[in-house]
């Protein structure tokens, strides 16, 4: 997260930012929290940072805890789960699919 | 490869800027990361488990065919395997319920490839990555029947998870023509090797088109994705109004605006999608609950060395064996019918190949990759022909007749028809018959009057009944002369 203009001095992040990040996704903030949020995220931040200023050049790259790769299934069908079952649990369905409010709109 | 200057025909030396993203659904039995059948058309929502509808604790795990397949379109392009990994896109949508989609980000599984289009153009692809598919939401409600003033939407999980592959292609693009090209080898390529039935009207093939216009030798412009192109023609109409627009407002001063465009074939316009803010913000991250994917040298060698050969080399080879442009007509329809080979085997039991790919062109439409009339009864009508035994006419009546039985005897049905070949010095006594009987023509002719010789060559073809053959009646009056 690349810090914005209004970052306090001293934090890797914003309060906009964590309003941002929290709309995103879809969480309900309250504003006085906020204040807490940005802290706690800009401390994560900097532990991150300071190995940043370790030489790692001679460190594999890592996108994964474990050393596996190419976990594959065989294209090999099994059977579904029961229709009817699923859309009694849903919040709304109608004509054996899911109801949902509208999405978005055309100008 | 020389740069691309093709004229999209704009005004005031505008020059149009386009690459196209297309997804491809890819023909696996089942979806990308679980076992449900991956099937158009089935009941809604029954093609279901707990990977599609993201229930808590369901984890997925990749199809290994769905790879293989992913794989075949980037070799068939040309691009190469790399090692790559899966990522979270992350959106709120109800087609997903997940949350996210899982797609390929930084590290896509084809990279650097090329399509080089029938007319030479060659357009370079950027990447052609595996992700699921989306569900599908019909809305409801308000006046349209589109997403615009619905009240509620309906969902059918059956298509999420199916596995997709997304083609990016370079900002190569200068035509609509080109655009439609690309899109039509692209899907002839698909289909070949297997990949998938791409079928645009049943949405298993679906492309988006990113536009831009420049003047030329500029950098590129702001450009605009187009959604909702649903056929090829659609595409090339959305194309060419999307650059006007573009035109019309940098001429009248205006800036264009990034965004996503949503094309609309009844009004023939691209209008705003009013998206939510930061809807393009996605906040990707590495998909934790999947390893990378890493095919292994003798995997990619294995599928490069399975692979068919492609449309291009197949127009190729056809065109040199019957001594055709890889470009004409016929070839393209032949090639696309999967009916060149049918061709080739007319060729090598003695039929004549020029002569076999025209009736196969035009007589063929109906039959299947292997036609029923067998190579043999096709070669001994035209070798017929050769011999001037059948006119041109003829011949498409008794082949119409074969076509119909699923085979049969030319001489035969040529015989049943009362088709007999006229004694070349009869055909010679019609000519100067006609000749005697129109001497205002014949002296046009000898003027020079290319035309006035239609009246003579009618005259006999009446005489005979439509018997005699027309080249023959041509080099006889040329004879004459």
């Amino acid at each position: 997260m690349p810090a914005t203009s209004d970052t306090p001095k001293g934090h890797q992040i914003s309060a906009a930012d964590v309003a941002k990040v929290a709309r995103l996704a879809r969480l309900d903030i309250d504003e006085n929290k906020i204040e807490k949020f940005t802290h706690q995220l800009s401390d994560m931040l900097s532990h991150f940072a300071d190995i940043d200023t370790l030489d790692l050049t001679s460190v594999e790259p890592m996108t994964q805890a474990y050393p596996l790769s190419n976990v594959l299934r065989d294209d090999t069908e099994m059977p579904c789960l029961n229709r009817e079952e699923v859309l009694a649990v849903a919040p709304a369905a109608e004509d054996g699919r899911f109801r949902v409010p509208p999405i978005i709109g055309l100008d | 490869m020389s740069e691309n200057n093709a004229d999209a025909g704009l005004p005031n030396g505008w020059q149009l800027v386009v690459g196209l993203e297309v997804h491809v659904e890819l023909a696996t039995k089942t979806k990308l990361f679980s076992a449900s059948p991956n099937r158009f058309g089935d009941e809604p929502n029954t093609n279901i488990d707990p990977v599609t509808l993201g229930l808590p604790g369901a984890l997925p795990v990749l199809n290994k065919f769905a790879v293989e397949l992913a794989m075949r379109v980037g070799l068939a392009l040309n691009c190469e395997v790399k090692p790559s990994t899966f990522h979270r896109k992350n959106y709120f949508y109800p087609d997903l319920s997940k949350a996210y989609q899982i797609s390929q980000y930084d590290q896509p599984l084809n990279v650097d490839g090329f399509l080089d289009l029938p007319g030479g153009v060659r357009i370079g692809i950027e990447r052609a990555h595996l992700e699921e598919d989306t569900g599908k939401s019909t809305h409801f409600g308000g006046n349209t029947g589109r997403i615009h003033g619905s009240d509620y939407s309906l969902i059918d999980f059956n298509r999420a998870g199916v596995p997709l592959v997304e083609i990016v292609s370079r900002p190569d693009i200068r035509t609509a023509e080109q655009a439609r090209q690309y899109v039509s080898e692209l899907r002839a390529i698909l289909v070949a090797i297997g990949a998938s039935d791409a079928r645009m009207e049943e949405g298993s093939m679906r492309c988006d088109a990113n536009v831009s216009v420049r003047k030329a030798g500029d950098p590129f412009g702001t450009r605009c994705e187009i959604k909702n192109v649903n056929s090829i023609k659609s595409l090339g109409r959305a194309i060419d109004y999307e650059a006007r627009r573009q035109i019309d407002i940098l001429e009248s001063g205006g800036v264009i605006r990034q965004e996503t465009r949503h094309w609309d074939d009844s009004d023939g316009r691209t209008h705003t999608l009013r998206t939510k803010e930061d809807a393009d913000d996605y906040r990707y991250f590495l998909e934790p609950d999947l390893v990378p994917l890493a095919p292994s040298k003798e995997w990619v060698e294995a599928v490069r060395l399975a692979l068919p050969m492609l449309p291009a080399a197949r127009r190729e080879r056809l065109a040199s064996a019957t001594g055709t442009s890889p470009e004409s007509e016929a070839v393209f329809v032949v090639v696309e019918r999967g009916q060149d080979d049918y061709v080739l085997a007319v060729g090598e039991v003695g039929g004549d190949l020029s002569r076999a790919l025209v009736h196969v062109q035009q007589a063929y439409a109906e039959e299947p990759s292997e036609p029923r009339v067998p190579a043999s009864d096709l070669a001994a009508l035209t070798r017929m022909e050769t011999a001037g035994q059948l006119t041109a006419t003829q011949a498409k009546a008794v082949l119409a007749d074969i076509v119909a039985a699923g085979g049969g005897d030319p001489a035969t049905i040529a015989a049943a028809k009362g088709f007999e070949a006229m004694d070349t010095s009869e055909v010679e006594k019609m000519v100067d018959d006609a000749i005697a009987a129109q001497p205002d023509a014949w002296a046009k002719y000898l003027a020079g009057e290319e035309k006035a010789v239609g009246a003579i060559v009618g005259a006999v073809m009446k005489a005979s009944k439509g018997k005699a053959d027309g080249k023959v009646v041509t080099a006889i009056i040329q004879s004459r002369r």
